[in-house]
């Protein structure tokens, strides 16, 4: 498998952090997915402490079957994103996973101060439905078999979720830099 | 890719052992019907273990995929018909589980991925082509979910041999 797969790619990921960060931090990841709301708050503790040093960017890859709300929470990143505020919607979205109706997308919209009926329209309509999709597959390809999957300067990492594991791993590819 | 202990696992190259199973309780379906499409098979130890919930959540979300190749996916487990049936309807699967229940995995027995120890099918995968005939397959460790991305390489090979092969008619 092709490591440039599991690199983000600053031209079309959301990416948050510094991109000449040394350290890379690729997550797939579902909105409604537990595990990955139990990730993002390690996530956010690695990013506080790494600063400048670390690259995060995140790639979606709903699992719509068994997560029915997780295509609109999706979307309706997309469509934050698309008005300059993906990690704001990312954030809102992890953190009220059980409120994920799209009466819920509008009022964090709201919050977060955007076009509500710009971003409901959007989200209703799959206007980033390609997109999403390209993320899925991408993900797929680069060997993600579940959600959340993370990728350290491409190389995907099975070690355990927590902020001492992954802090270890992370200063393993500054140590190697 | 197969790991040295599993070398009764068929490989590549060999006729893919023909079966007739259970897919509902009262439903069955044979290999053979599938003859003129690329099959996947995808053997797994049990229904509602975590991590084969997520290998076939991912299965089939995956489908559009598979159908992009116009290859047809089954999970096959030890587990009866009315088992799987539960287990579709709590993961809102799309695709068939074959119950590999009655005389108890006799085809993962014939595939050469049956766990003795277990009594349940070793993880395992095989794509086989429109003429019956294993092109890939991969055993991948109990505790592992193998993803996708083998199945789709090895369906993208067959495509481009079944190309190469009509061109050179």
């Amino acid at each position: 498998m092709t490591k440039s797969r599991t690199l983000p790619d600053t031209e079309r990921d959301h990416v948050s952090g510094s991109v000449k960060g040394a350290i890379k931090l690729l997550e797939y990841g579902d909105y409604e997915c537990p595990f990955c709301a139990d990730a993002q708050p390690i996530v956010k503790e690695i990013q506080r402490r790494l600063g400048d040093d670390l690259l995060f960017a995140f790639r979606h890859f709903p699992l719509i079957n068994i997560h029915p709300h997780s295509e609109h929470a999706a979307e309706a990143a997309e469509a934050a994103g698309a008005q300059e505020n993906f990690w704001g919607m990312h954030d809102l979205l992890f953190e009220n996973q059980s409120a994920l109706e799209d009466q819920d997308l509008v009022a964090y919209a709201g919050k977060l101060s955007l076009d509500e009926t710009r971003l409901i329209r959007e989200v209703t309509s799959s206007v980033y439905a390609l997109r999403i999709r390209e993320d899925f597959k991408s993900g797929v390809r680069g060997g993600v078999n579940g959600t959340p999957t993370f990728f350290i300067n491409g190389e995907r990492y099975d070690g355990p979720r927590d902020v001492g594991h992954f802090l270890e791993a992370l200063s393993k590819q500054t140590v190697e830099k | 890719m197969i790991p040295q202990t599993n070398r009764s696992v068929l490989g590549a190259g060999r006729q893919a052992p023909e079966f007739t199973l259970q897919c509902t309780p009262d439903q069955t379906v044979s290999l053979n019907e599938f003859r003129g499409r690329p099959v996947v098979l995808a053997f797994y130890p049990a229904d509602f273990s975590p991590v084969c919930g997520d290998q076939m959540a991912l299965y089939n979300e995956m489908l559009n995929e598979f159908q992009e190749f116009e290859a047809e996916l089954v999970g096959l487990s030890v587990d009866g018909a009315w088992c799987h049936a539960a287990f579709a309807k709590q993961n809102k699967l799309h695709f068939s589980l074959l119950a590999d229940f009655e005389p108890k995995g006799a085809v993962a027995r014939s595939y050469g991925v049956y766990d003795e120890k277990e009594g349940t099918c070793e993880r395992a995968l095989f794509v086989i082509d429109r003429d019956g005939i294993i092109r890939w397959s991969y055993v991948s460790p109990i505790g592992v979910n193998p993803g996708a991305n083998g199945i789709l390489s090895a369906l993208e090979d067959l495509q481009t041999k079944s190309e190469t092969t009509e061109a050179a008619k």
